[in-house]
């Protein structure tokens, strides 16, 4: 198609004088607001690469100095030296005299409450309200394995049945059923019989013959009453609090082969005074003894 | 109006290959669609995770890159495929080189690739490079489909009976050849014997700076040159006006593809990558506002004189208003990639905000102007069969991108502030699960966005389907492309 130029009247610019499919093309020139913004914008390119390291060569960091990874440790570095009188403070002392020191037990609250958030949350809920299944409340005082400042430090620090740590809690409930320790009409009695603890069997006669089972096979650690036992971990099995609900399947279940609770060591993972805050934090949250 | 321009498409006998091209925009439809559902599901997944139904091919893992493949690559690439060998044979004024067969073969080997990467999703097969995933023999397969694409469109090219080269085919052209390369370096892996699985050739922070090389350039090459070819044709099309400047075209064409190419550091501040890599990541992409803005410049200034046709023509809505979304994303895009800027930003739902305004306001709004446009050329209709379903398409849709890009800014916005809240002894305020539960409304607000964006699409679809099996009385007859608009008035 030979060259023809034309002009627009609407804004006074030729066409280039090409045409592809009936489209046309004007000639105006760059904007200049746009050619001066691209300009600047090289511009600021440049002098930002002086600034900055921008040249693959080691010891090349440019004029700032600027090292992203020293700048970052710098930074928590200075983070960690303005905590840390506080944090040495916390760590010297036990649970027991940071709950009784106001200063103290102010920053270990807050500090407490973080801790808290990021690393029991998921399991014990956002205010320690527990969760069915084996989650334990921690906003009560009815405590599987203490519930003083002390014990409730130990729990943390240790963890309880893991493999990690010697000192971990640790028991162990017999799988009833699964082990031919007991048979399905004796585990529905002592089912009864437990439900009967906290006032709650709807087979009377049922929970009379499970006494006898319960007496043979379950008061060494809950108690004649089943009144629990904090030394080995086992629940008062009389206050109608559930681990694992209070339906009756669900009691016989955990007979015949119980689901034990597992919690990490943190004493492996978190420092001396996180665990002092957290466990101040935990005692506070409505059931410390 | 005597003296402006006169902007007729010349009578041509050229046999132009137009029935791949009709199912190429099928496709595009069909595969919108798709994506735009499964972006609502995906949507609906993280406000109420229980509709990950507890099976391993519903959750969001598997769904979260079947929708993100439908809408970029088989919503986007059959919109690219078929608006490119459109244009590039009218540009050209030569029929499509390797011809029907040619065509077919592509359309029929691309949506192949296509189908075969969903399903190697939904089934657990991929290499989990994100919008890289599908294994080693689909992208072989792609890279024979794609090769033979640029021999197409080459062929055609060089083949010209036009002096020039129409800008549109330069920008479609960078994308194809770009898209090669890119594709190529970044799946460069050794596949384990049997398996179907491979291992990447590059491994750490070398795998990571290779993975979002291809990431960005995917943004710039496919989701920006490529819808820019789209532009410069349908937009001077639509408002029948010739394309503001023939200069700023050149100029921002040339900056924009050495830019961008150097702009993927951008997505690793403050990793493992060296610090003089992110460091021109930043600056390339501050360098390329004013290239990207070129586009959106010729796009909107090609109106200057026609601006009034937007009042009866909704299909040239879309794509104006995909231009302004386009200038929206390319100025937001340089901000989030300021280093300190991205340190608030990276991680968070404006991240997913901005490249929603980009997708849906951009790709999205621009490919539904140009459907509008070339369904009735395709299938010799004089008109669409209802101008007041696109508009109403126009407004559910718009609708639908300003709540999904609101709630996602401020969602964002919160999220990254909650991360680095501290009280006054230095304590951070918030945990993680804090900022996530914060965060569920505005994920509600996202999905019902989502939702009006597909209801908007099903219009369209609905509107295109009446338009192709419309009886006209008069004699169908074969259009001289933009004869529809000044139809339609």
């Amino acid at each position: 198609m030979p060259t023809k130029i034309e002009k627009d009247a609407i804004s006074g610019q030729n066409t280039t004088g090409h045409e592809w499919d009936g489209l046309k093309e004007l000639n105006t020139p760059l904007p200049r607001w746009w050619l001066y913004t691209f300009y600047a914008c090289i511009l600021f390119a440049l002098v930002w690469m002086v600034m900055y390291p921008s040249i693959p060569i080691r010891g090349l960091t440019g004029v700032t100095g600027y090292i992203a990874r020293e700048a970052g440790t710098a930074e928590l570095a200075e983070a960690r030296t303005r905590a840390e009188p506080m944090m040495a403070r916390l760590r010297a002392a036990t649970p027991a005299q940071i709950a009784a020191d106001p200063e103290l037990r102010a920053y270990a609250i807050a500090g407490g409450r973080v801790a808290f958030a990021n690393n029991c949350a998921a399991c014990h809920g956002a205010g320690g309200q527990g969760a069915t299944g084996g989650y334990p409340t921690l906003a009560d005082d009815d405590w599987l394995w203490g519930g003083t400042l002390a014990d409730i430090r130990t729990t943390i620090t240790h963890g309880i049945r893991n493999q990690d740590d010697d000192e971990a809690r640790t028991s162990v409930m017999p799988r009833f059923l699964g082990d031919g320790m007991l048979n399905r009409a004796q585990i529905q009695d002592v089912a009864q019989h437990v439900l009967g603890l906290s006032g709650l069997a709807t087979d009377q006669a049922a929970a009379a013959r499970g006494a006898t089972v319960f007496a043979e096979n379950c008061v060494s650690c809950h108690g004649e009453q089943g009144e629990g036992n904090q030394e080995l971990g086992a629940p008062r099995l009389s206050d109608r609090i559930w681990l694992n609900g209070p339906d009756v399947r669900t009691i016989e279940a955990f007979i015949s082969n119980p689901r034990l609770g597992v919690m990490p060591a943190f004493g492996q993972r978190l420092d001396g005074a996180t665990i002092n805050m957290l466990a101040v934090y935990v005692h506070s949250l409505g059931g410390g003894r | 109006m005597a003296t402006t321009v006169p902007m007729t498409a010349p009578d041509t006998d050229i046999r132009y290959v137009e029935s791949p091209i009709r199912a190429f925009a099928i496709a595009t439809m069909f595969w919108g669609v798709v994506g735009f559902l499964m972006g609502v599901t995906i949507a609906s997944q993280l406000a109420w995770p229980l509709l990950n139904l507890d099976l391993e091919w519903t959750t969001f893992g598997r769904l979260r890159p079947v929708h993100t493949s439908a809408v970029i690559f088989a919503f986007g690439g059959n919109a690219l495929l078929c608006t490119s060998l459109y244009v590039v044979q009218r540009t050209c004024r030569a029929r499509l080189f390797g011809g029907e067969e040619m065509g077919w073969f592509l359309f029929w080997g691309y949506n192949f690739f296509i189908v075969t990467a969903a399903l190697g999703y939904v089934l657990g097969v991929t290499q989990g490079k994100e919008y890289a995933e599908p294994e080693w023999f689909v992208d072989l397969w792609l890279t024979l489909v794609w090769v033979l694409y640029l021999v197409a469109f080459g062929g055609t090219i060089l083949k010209r009976e036009e002096p020039h080269i129409y800008v549109a085919n330069w920008f479609y052209l960078a994308f194809i050849i770009t898209v090669a390369m890119l594709h190529i370096g970044n799946n460069l892996a050794l596949p384990v014997g049997g398996t179907g699985r491979s291992f990447g050739v590059a491994g750490g922070v070398q795998d990571a700076m290779i993975q979002w090389w291809y990431g960005h350039n995917a943004v710039g090459f496919f989701l920006t040159a490529g819808f820019l070819g789209m532009m410069y044709y349908f937009i001077p099309k639509q408002a029948e006006r010739p394309v503001y400047s023939y200069r700023l075209s050149i100029i921002h064409f040339w900056s924009l593809i050495f830019l961008y190419i150097w702009a993927g550091p951008h997505h690793l501040h403050y990793t493992a990558l060296p610090d003089w890599a992110q460091t021109l990541g930043m600056v390339f992409s501050i360098m390329l506002w004013m290239p990207s803005w070129g586009g959106m410049i010729n796009g909107l200034m090609t109106l200057s004189g026609a601006w009034d046709k937007l009042r009866t023509n909704p299909a040239l809505r879309f794509s104006v208003t995909a231009v302004g979304f386009y200038g929206m994303s390319t100025f937001e895009g340089p901000v989030m990639s300021i280093r300190a800027v991205n340190a608030l930003s990276h991680y968070t739902d404006w991240t997913i905000g901005h490249v929603h305004s980009g997708a849906m306001g951009w790709v999205g709004f621009i490919t539904f102007g140009a459907l509008y446009w070339l369904f009735p050329v395709l299938w010799r209709k004089s008109r669409l069969y209802s101008e007041r379903l696109v508009a109403w398409h126009f407004w559910i849709a718009t609708l639908g991108i300003v709540l999904y890009i609101t709630a996602m800014w401020v969602s964002g916005i919160m999220q990254g502030l909650m991360w680095r809240a501290t009280d006054e002894l230095g304590f951070l305020q918030y945990s993680f699960i804090e900022t996530v539960a914060a965060m569920h409304p505005y994920y509600v607000i996202r999905m019902l966005g989502g939702l009006l964006y597909l209801a908007g699409s099903l219009i369209m679809v609905w509107n295109l389907y009446k338009t192709v099996t419309m009886v006209e009385s008069e004699e169908p007859q074969a259009l001289p492309s933009g004869a529809v608009a000044a139809a339609a008035e």
